[in-house]
């Protein structure tokens, strides 16, 4: 079989090279080559250079859907204790828009956190008592507090942060990052996505598959998502009754049959097929040693939090995200549900966190342990931010908040990013930024320059224009948080 | 890094378009030479867009460009020239830090022979009018049997190439079908075709293909494609909506062959034409296509914009190939489109009806026209006759209800007392003073004005409510009543005589802050208990008369609510009292024992000893209320009264009111399971329009209002021509049009061809692929309209063409001269598109259902998958068809946006959430996997091997090859069958020693497996028809 693996591999060289085209033009992520047309194209040869030297090789994403709240989290405003149940003074909101939740309520009463903050790590990084273990790491994070976005409800704010641009349609970060870099794993696919759902909030945000989707960009770049049970990838099991010999037998009639048909009509693309069922056959085998985390030891386990034991969950996939780091896989994209807290916040967000503080710490670290904190960039928020007003009625147990763009707390870690450090602050309500705006298009330029481009010169044309992760407007990398 | 190979296309491409160029014989050609390198390196900073011109230099209008660096005939005094050679950074163009390329020595070169040989200046290819130019060496050859062929020869013979011989008759057959319909030829229709000897088999067949009414199913796939069409709205929670009637008027247009012009007008402007039809309005969905939103917050203005250029951006790709949406921020930076000029034709789409958010609205929004079936049409009469009838009830009820207030006062001043009423048993008038039988309070009590003049004023607090002494008991088997006024501000009690501490024991009424009132009686709560709720039959703020009865039955049932004196509804939500009620604790006003506390002002407060009926409570309102009008009032007690008034004729007529709301939500429920379709229609006035700065909704210019216009690079829109959505049709569909017919061209060839002459089919403009056949393109666009827009001619000729019946097979030779076929040396052989391969393997299996248009089917899909993106937020779970439903044709396949069919989307279908002219054609291993493992394919390998093995009488090979010529259209060659047949004999070892794996595999689908047939020869003959589904060529194009 290596000798007629090899054969063909030749024989492809040798077409390549008749078509006066070089191999490392057409060197493709596993999630296959396009057709022979494109191949031929500057697209494909854009997919492997990098514009300078990478900090980090692959990224891992804690996206927190629902967009969570800063206040109780990461923006520590002791100043708002006083001001509890005060009107929001107009100076501080200056007449921005609100959602249509909130903009007919008559009043806006301030509500301080009912959490209370202390001082972590060496930098002394303010953190809520409801993230512990995320003070376990303070000195390993680089705390944005200053993050700030143009969309203000879900679906276009989440779509803005995934893809650079609030209408859906355009490539998402990790297709862009899939795209650049290129798979470094044979058998994996480059870009996946793990979904979960949180326990603050049922009856929660939805999600989309274009948030993973490769817009303008080939398809092949798409993320692919993980799922929890016998087929983490769509259609990854043979069928009942038909067992891994057999499918071995077939595969190889398969390919005979194809290498027939290649020689017949001699179109390359027929070789690109063979080879892309010899991926889905590794595939078929990779996939489940990756979701299978029997040879975890129980120390590592411990370390997750019990949720780890079960699939699906946030402390699973965190773990499955350490195993794909592994594994080389360039973007881990996971998804926690769950942080629209309109009401209920304190109960709502105790869970949430639950949910999270433990096993987000425990990836850092774990990938810290392993060496792999220093190549790997992680990032860890939501959409937006909450509102320093409460959202409907406040009791002495439950208020809400309504959503934010203005400002709100996201942290990055690991490959080319500073650790230990707070960047950015809000003024005392939380409400406008006033040090070190970091817009989402700023975000997406420096976690491209984590991975060794230049925003600016990462594109493709589509439709008479440069379509970017970094949108049209001018944004840069923040680069107070680089190392 | 230049690509080597791309370098010497680029070359190959002008040198081979200037030998054939009539025009300008050997010299180059400005519009496919010049212009593009122009706009491609010098526009941005030189072009259309004013904000961002360097130098005030503009290289896009010839004038200004001769003016200042091209000097015609001298390329070395041409400024130009010197700047795009310069070594010099400071001096070279286009600049460094620009990020765009410099020219190459070839391109330099170019320019220096454009500007020797006179500059001569030509505005770009599509935008100017097609005119038919034959090229110098098209000549009639035996090859050739249509003109397209003549043009095609020209760019081969300039290139040193011929063409590929013709491809075997199995294979025209099988392109033909595949091109023309989507779907494989069957074995009877290769049979006939493979023995029909006569002149002119080919065209009956291409003929009879076109005829099909698959035909149209198979067009409409591509249309959708570019038409945003989906089954769900696309945002958030992505409901379903119901679209496709405009989807079955799109099949049944291309299967009618409707005139291309007509189908444009139809669905920009149907409901425009004079007496519209119901199918001109239909088609108007085209642009009801667009993705809505319904999440909650979302702003309307802003969702509103993002519509409308939605449609504008839709409309200028499909029909004008111009990526008009660049030009919605800021001024084109490429094509001569102003942002003014973008917002003049939004301004068309500016005017209709629909909405920018329709928050939480699931299914169609907006203008739609129903399409019932004939029952439903009975049954819509009916309720609407009801309805009518019920909206009668209430317009009366009103009338018989006092609202005007100055004769309300009037008559309540002359109202003579009731000597009748009947007395309670117990009264605090609480009109300044309280009773004798109060108990100390903490604090003095506090007085405001209200109906009756003064009223105690209850501020939510303990302190402020009132204990009365044991004035009253109340008894399970005695009748009683409780009536006050009061003004509810908030939640609380309005009266309690009841323990808290001991189960509850006791009475009590309190109001919601919704403005529900509920009534307890309590023995131990929630054991043995009474309790009531009405209706939000209270408003805040609002003074209200309320009189709780009770008739001693120990029945919820026996308990009543009266307001204003008015019997309101109540729901019974306990009703298991059997014992004694009655308790020492207080009576206790604006309180329960301690909790409860009412914020608002209550007054008049009595208990009677009987359940009073409406007729008996009536008079003690209108006693009270003129017992209390003194002869000046005050300006709070006129404003108490003016609320109480405007309130009691709501609540007089709110049986009525109800009856009708209730009535009007079900025949709006039942409206909604008709099938209607979202179209366009016009507002009254249209909404004015503004240039949006910098795009943004909230940024308008509002210096000036713009009016509906064309851009003015394109020919004028004609004086009689509406200046209306109709206006803009007729303009596109008007020969002048330099663009609409050979947008239209341009994608019918990509669809038999695999590429259009220009690849960017979205993009005719400046940074589009310039044409690869731009003589061809303008010859068939010429004869496109001058056959009256026949799409089926057109498509008739390309495939009658000689060019097209090649053979697809490649050879290193013409693989080296011509890798991406832009010549035509062979036929094109790509892979299948999604819809394509899905329905080829149903269709090789037999499992194909005829139905056609219709509902969307939900086949075979993967369980949970919405679930597990929109959990309980979105219309539940996936809901798979049954039976024939689950092996329609795919155009018919539920589409959801936000989660789309993966059996689609893994083959490249888009996820339909904007318009696309193109997909894109991917090999992934996720292909594979969707191949060999979906059981879409497994049932029909399943169902392949069931032919193979009950429609053949004969030896294993013969069955094998009658499965290969299912998939494949061919015979297998020896080999082929020496490979399949192996393969064959280990599946019968394997299920023939496993007969449980058999049983398993063969088990595979919702269709039974055929009792007749041996579990293991199924098992195995499937196992060879998988890989049968699975082959290279089975899913190609040849």
């Amino acid at each position: 079989m290596d000798t007629i693996k090899f054969a063909q591999q030749i024989n492809r060289r040798d077409f390549l090279q008749r078509a006066g085209c070089s191999l490392g033009a057409v060197a493709l992520g596993l999630l296959g080559a396009q057709d022979a047309t494109a191949k031929n194209t500057e697209d494909a040869i854009r997919e492997v250079a990098t514009h300078f030297a990478p900090r980090a090789k692959r990224v891992i994403y804690l996206f927190q859907s629902g967009a969570p709240t800063q206040l109780e989290t990461y923006d520590y405003k002791p100043a708002l204790t006083d001001l509890n149940m005060t009107e929001l003074p107009d100076s501080i909101r200056m007449g921005q828009r609100l959602t249509g939740m909130t903009s007919g309520q008559a009043n806006f009463p301030v509500v301080a956190s009912r959490f209370k903050f202390k001082q972590h790590g060496q930098s002394g990084m303010w953190l809520s008592e409801l993230l512990p273990h995320t003070g376990t790491i303070a000195d390993d994070i680089c705390l944005i507090r200053s993050m700030h976005t143009e969309a203000i409800n879900h679906d276009p704010a989440v779509t803005f942060f995934q893809t650079g641009s609030q209408l859906a349609g355009r490539p998402s970060m990790g297709a862009w990052v899939a795209y650049g870099l290129g798979s470094a794993n044979q058998n994996l696919p480059t870009f996946t996505v793990l979904v979960s759902r949180g326990t603050g909030r049922l009856g929660t945000q939805p999600l989309y598959d274009r948030l993973w989707g490769s817009g303008v960009l080939p398809g092949r770049h798409q993320g692919v998502k993980l799922r929890t049970g016998k087929e983490p990838v769509l259609y990854l099991a043979n069928p009942a009754g038909c067992d891994t010999n057999t499918r071995r037998q077939m595969l190889d009639q398969l390919r005979d049959l194809n290498e027939q048909k290649y020689n017949a009509v001699q179109d390359p693309e027929i070789l690109t097929r063979i080879e892309q069922y010899e991926l889905a056959f590794r595939m078929q085998s990779a996939v489940p040693e990756l979701t299978d985390i029997s040879d975890e030891p129980e120390h590592i386990l411990e370390m997750y939090g019990p949720d780890v034991r079960r699939p699906g969950t946030y402390a699973r996939n965190c773990l499955l995200a350490r195993r794909m780091a592994e594994r080389d896989v360039r973007f881990v994209q996971l998804y926690h549900m769950g942080w629209d807290h309109h009401d209920n916040l304190p109960d709502h967000l105790g869970k949430q966190c639950n949910d999270t503080d433990q096993p987000s710490a425990a990836l850092i670290t774990d990938l810290k342990q392993r060496g792999l904190l220093d190549e790997t960039l992680v990032i860890w928020g939501g959409e937006f931010g909450r509102t320093v007003y409460s959202q409907g009625k406040v009791t002495d147990t439950t208020y809400g908040r309504d959503h934010h763009p203005r400002c709100f707390s996201l942290w990055m870690a690991g490959g080319g990013i500073k650790p230990g450090i707070t960047h950015g602050t809000t003024d005392d309500f939380s409400y406008n930024i006033v040090e070190n705006p970091v817009h989402v298009n700023d975000l997406h330029a420096t976690v491209l320059h984590c991975l060794g481009f230049d925003h600016e010169r990462l594109s493709v044309k589509h439709q008479g224009l440069d379509v970017r992760l970094s949108g049209v407007e001018e944004h840069h990398p923040v680069k107070a948080i680089l190392a | 890094m230049m690509h080597p190979l791309s370098a010497t296309l680029r070359m190959s491409i002008p040198i081979a378009m200037g030998l054939i160029s009539s025009a300008h014989a050997a010299a180059v050609d400005f519009q496919q030479d010049i212009l593009p390198l122009l706009a491609d390196r010098c526009f941005a900073c030189h072009g259309p867009d004013g904000n961002q011109r360097k130098g005030d230099l503009r290289l896009d209008i010839e004038a200004e460009a001769k003016k200042a660096v091209i000097v015609a005939g001298q390329p070395d005094a041409s400024e130009l020239l010197k700047r795009i050679g310069a070594t010099d950074p400071d001096d070279h163009m286009p600049p460094s830090d620009s990020g765009k390329a410099a020219l190459s020595v070839e391109q330099i070169a170019l320019f220096r022979a454009w500007i020797a040989d006179g500059a001569v200046w030509e505005g770009h290819w599509a935008y100017t009018p097609a005119k038919v130019t034959v090229p110098a060496k098209a000549k009639n050859t035996p090859w050739t049997r249509d003109d397209i062929d003549g043009y095609i020869l020209a760019r081969l013979k300039a290139k040193g190439l011929t063409p590929s011989s013709e491809a075997t008759r199995e294979t025209l057959i099988r392109r033909l079908s595949l091109d023309l319909t989507g779907l494989p030829p069957t074995l009877v229709a290769i049979d006939d075709f493979l023995l029909d000897n006569s002149n002119d088999a080919y065209e009956n067949l291409v003929d009879s293909l076109l005829a099909s009414p698959a035909y149209g199913e198979h067009m409409a796939q591509s249309w959708l494609d570019g038409a945003r069409y989906a089954d769900t709205n696309g945002h958030q929670n992505d409901f379903h909506r119901i679209m496709w009637p405009w989807r079955d008027w799109v099949i049944g247009a291309f299967n009618d062959n409707m005139p291309y012009d007509q189908f444009v007008v139809e669905q920009l402007a149907g409901d425009l034409l004079p007496e519209a039809t119901e199918s001109q309005r239909i088609a108007t969905g085209f642009n009801r296509n667009n993705k809505t939103v319904t999440e909650g917050g979302s702003i309307e203005e802003e969702w509103l914009v993002e519509n409308l250029v939605d449609r504008v951006e839709t409309t200028a790709t499909m029909f004008l190939g111009l990526t008009m949406g660049c030009a919605r921020c800021h001024d084109h930076k490429y094509d001569p489109i102003s942002q003014r000029e973008f917002y003049e034709f939004y301004a068309f789409f500016n005017s209709t009806e629909d909405k920018g958010f329709y928050n939480a609205t699931r299914g169609n929004a907006g203008p739609q026209i129903l399409l019932p079936t004939y029952a439903q049409q009975q049954e819509l009469q009916k309720m609407e006759k009801k309805l009518a009838a019920l909206r009668a009830d209430l317009e009366t009820a009103r009338v018989g209800q006092t609202s005007e207030y100055d004769p309300w006062i009037k008559s309540l001043r002359d109202a003579t007392p009731a000597a009748e009423a009947t007395a309670p048993v117990f009264e605090a008038k609480l009109r300044g003073s309280l009773p004798e039988s109060a108990l100390q309070t903490s604090r003095d009590p506090s007085w405001t004005t209200g109906v009756l003049g003064s009223a105690l004023a209850l501020d939510g607090s303990a302190e402020a409510t009132l204990n009365l002494s044991q004035a009253v008991t109340f008894d399970r088997e005695s009748p009683f009543s409780v009536a006050l006024w009061v003004r509810p501000d908030g939640e609380g009690a309005l009266f309690s005589k009841m323990d808290e501490a001991n189960a509850m024991r006791g009475v009590d009424t309190y109001v919601t802050d919704r403005g529900e009132i509920i009534t307890h009686l309590v023995n131990t709560w929630d054991k043995n208990a009474l309790k009531t709720k009405t209706g939000r039959v209270l408003r805040m703020g609002t003074w209200t008369h309320i009189c709780v009865t009770y008739d001693g039955s120990s029945k919820a049932a026996g308990i009543k609510v009266y307001v204003n004196g008015h019997a309101v509804p109540t729901k019974v939500e306990k009703d298991t009292l059997t014992g004694p009620i009655d308790t020492s604790e207080a009576l206790r006003l604006g309180q329960r024992t301690s909790s409860l506390f009412l914020k608002g002002a209550i007054t008049g407060f009595q208990v009677f000893d009987q359940a009073l009926t409406a007729e008996a409570i009536a008079p003690h309102i209108t006693t009270a209320l003129a017992a209390a009008l003194p002869a000046d009032i005050s300006e709070e007690q006129d404003k108490a009264l003016r609320g109480f008034l405007e309130q009691n004729v709501a609540v007089a007529v709110r049986p009525q009111q109800e009856a009708y709301n209730n009535f009007e939500r079900e025949h709006r429920n039942y409206k909604q399971t008709i099938p209607g379709v979202m179209v366009m229609q016009e507002r009254a006035e249209p909404r004015p329009t503004f240039l949006l700065k910098r795009g943004a909704y909230d940024a308008p210019d509002t210096s000036e209002q713009l009016y509906p216009s064309t851009p003015d690079f394109l020919h004028a829109m004609g004086e009689g021509l509406p200046r209306n959505r109709l206006g803009l049709a007729q303009w596109l569909v008007d020969p002048a049009n330099p663009l609409t017919a050979r947008v239209a061209t341009n994608r019918l060839w990509q669809m038999v061809f695999g590429r259009g002459f220009v690849k960017t089919a979205e993009d005719f403009g400046l940074q589009g692929s310039p044409p690869t056949h731009p003589l061809l393109l303008d010859a068939l666009s010429v004869r496109f309209v001058e056959s009256g827009w026949d799409v089926k001619g057109l498509l008739k000729s390309m495939v009658m063409s000689a060019t097209y019946r090649q053979s697809s097979v490649l050879n290193a030779d013409l693989l080296a001269a011509d890798p991406e076929n832009i010549l035509y040396a062979r036929a094109p052989r790509y892979r299948l598109s999604a819809e394509m391969i899905r329905d080829s393997a149903l269709a090789a299996s037999g499992l194909l259902s005829k139905k056609r248009c219709g509902p969307p089917a939900m086949p075979y899909q993967p369980l949970k998958l919405w679930e597990e993106l929109a959990g309980g937020a979105s219309q539940g779970p996936y809901k798979q068809d049954t039976g024939e439903n689950l092996h329609r044709r795919s155009i018919y396949t539920h589409r959801k946006r936000t989660v789309p069919h993966p059996t689609l989307s893994t083959f490249d279908a888009p996820s339909f959430e904007y318009c696309l002219a193109r997909r894109a054609r991917t090999n992934t291993p996720l292909q594979a996997l969707a191949l060999l493992n979906d059981t879409t394919y497994v049932e029909a390998a399943r169902h392949l091997a069931q032919r193979m093995l009950t429609e053949v009488d004969g030896a294993p090979e013969d069955r094998i090859e009658y499965g290969f010529r299912l998939a494949t259209g061919r015979r297998p060659t020896a080999s082929e069958r020496t490979t399949l047949a192996t393969g064959l004999a280990g599946y019968m070892t394997k299920y023939g020693e496993d007969s449980e794996a058999a049983a398993n595999l063969v088990a595979n689908g919702d269709s039974p497996a055929p009792e007749a047939l041996q579990k293991d020869t199924l098992a195995a003959y499937m196992t060879v028809a998988g890989v049968l589904l699975n082959l290279d060529e089975t899913i190609t194009r040849e």
